[in-house]
């Protein structure tokens, strides 16, 4: 097996083993979904259109909170040390922690996302993008996650300030991945999901170099 | 700290801790005489040389305020990023002080523009808040700055905070004109008529020279105010570092 793939299936293990953690993370997006409506009034046209808005923000927060849960436990227990002294190069390393973290937040994410979809009453046709928003827009929210995570995993106080770093750069994803949704303007959705792709494509690239300098320069 | 470059030029010689105390002092009180200097002739210019805008009145000289800051928002930034550079290629320990010092006076000119630009709204537009393009971005770059100070407080090793939050400024500089495009992107398509159309591009001189003496008086201030925090930043380093000395001398001397 890969050092790559070995990677990816030691944090699949560990997620699947430390129990709960998936279904904590369900759940929350669950309930941010199902309380906005709660705030907004339930007038059903106008929960349609928002759906697919209040979909992407609970996948959003979901994902930012488990910022955390990435590097924090290697921290503590010395195994980020060991990969960073390993022959495996950091960024691999990383970059096989963000698809196994991805594996283990955000499709669980897109898996409960058609049962919220009935409760916002969104067409099929709707909720196949939005599934395909998500499926190109999460590796990017999870890459500036990543990024976030490296950055504060040596401050004990870190806990609030990963997501307050993470969330400007979540901008372009969070407008490209709804306006791929729901054009405004006839013709545009199709743009947006070329600029979603590759603003995705960009993250995913940058995101296992930046960490991993973040995680050697806190180190030193 | 010893400056790790092995030729001493002109400019490391400018940059070293040290001789930067040293010149710097000399720096700072011509600097700031030409800084009020400039704002008092801006200020003239702007509000007994220059016209009324014959729709937006007397309000419309608040551009003068607003627009050097929002040049200096940006400003900051690229000092930021180009101190990041400094110190991640070259362990400069000037870069470290110089991006700590330029982060709060970036975002208090982001502020500064942010808050001229909804007081310009009001009058104008007859709204405080546009989800206009620049200012949603302004927005955006302000939040940024805030999340870079929020780490330069949080870290307690401040070498090792200089290190990490010059990745994270990279970071937000290879992203900034990303979330600018995307916001210009999304704010076409709600209103495909910018209501920001302000002079357009033949300005009189009647107003380009107001505008001009007070980005110019800006930036000095700028210059200043960044000389000045480098400098307390440095000392206080220097503080810490007696104070640590101190202490262990302290606890080495038998009881």
């Amino acid at each position: 097996m890969s050092p790559f793939a070995s990677i990816v299936r030691r944090d699949l293990r560990l997620a699947a083993r430390a129990g709960g953690s998936i279904l904590t993370l369900v759940v929350f997006f669950a309930l941010v979904a199902t309380l906005v409506p709660f705030a907004v009034g339930p007038e059903r046209e106008l929960l349609r259109r928002l759906g697919p808005a209040i979909i992407w923000i609970a996948a959003l927060l979901a994902l930012l909170i488990t910022s955390e849960r990435l590097y924090r436990d290697d921290h503590e227990d010395g195994s980020l040390a060991a990969m960073r002294l390993a022959r495996l190069p950091l960024e691999v390393t990383i970059a096989g922690k963000l698809l196994a973290h991805w594996l283990t937040t955000a499709v669980p994410l897109m898996v409960v996302t058609p049962p919220l979809a009935v409760l916002y009453d969104l067409d099929g046709a709707t909720l196949l993008r939005t599934e395909l928003t998500l499926l190109i827009g999460t590796p990017a929210l999870i890459s500036y996650v990543g990024i976030g995570a490296a950055i504060t995993v040596a401050l004990r106080r870190g806990g609030l300030i990963a997501p307050v770093l993470v969330l400007p750069l979540t901008v372009p994803t969070l407008i490209f991945g709804i306006a791929a949704i729901r054009p405004l303007l006839a013709g545009t959705a199709a743009t947006a999901l070329m600029f979603l792709i590759g603003f995705s494509l960009i993250a995913i690239v940058i995101a296992p170099f930046a960490a991993a300098l973040a995680l050697r320069m806190g180190a030193e | 700290m010893t400056d790790g470059a092995p030729s001493v030029g002109f400019f490391s010689r400018l940059a070293n801790p040290g001789h930067f105390l040293a010149w710097s002092r000399y720096a700072i009180a011509p600097l700031a005489v030409a800084a009020a200097l400039l704002v008092a002739i801006g200020l003239w210019l702007a509000l007994l040389g220059s016209p009324e805008d014959y729709q937006m009145g007397s309000t419309v000289r608040i551009m003068y305020v607003h627009v050097p800051n929002a040049w200096l928002a940006q400003l900051c930034y690229g000092v930021m990023a180009l101190a990041a550079l400094g110190t991640l290629v070259w362990r400069h320990p000037l870069a470290d002080v110089t991006a700590k010092a330029a982060a709060p006076l970036g975002a208090a000119f982001t502020a500064i523009a942010l808050m001229t630009g909804s007081l310009w709204g009001r009058p104008t537009w007859g709204t405080f808040w546009e989800w206009d393009g620049r200012m949603t971005s302004t927005l955006v770059l302000l939040f940024i700055y805030l999340g870079i100070i929020v780490l330069w407080r949080t870290f307690e090793d401040q070498a090792r905070a200089g290190r990490v939050i010059a990745v994270f400024t990279l970071v937000g500089a290879v992203n900034i004109p990303i979330i600018k495009f995307s916001v210009d992107w999304w704010n076409t398509l709600h209103q495909p008529a910018s209501v920001f159309r302000a002079g357009g591009p033949t300005m009189p001189a009647s107003i380009l020279a107001p505008l001009l003496t007070m980005t110019a008086a800006f930036t000095v201030l700028f210059a200043v105010l960044q000389i000045v925090s480098m400098r307390t930043e440095i000392l206080r380093r220097r503080a810490d570092s007696m104070q640590r000395r101190h202490a262990s001398e302290l606890s080495a001397r038998p009881a």
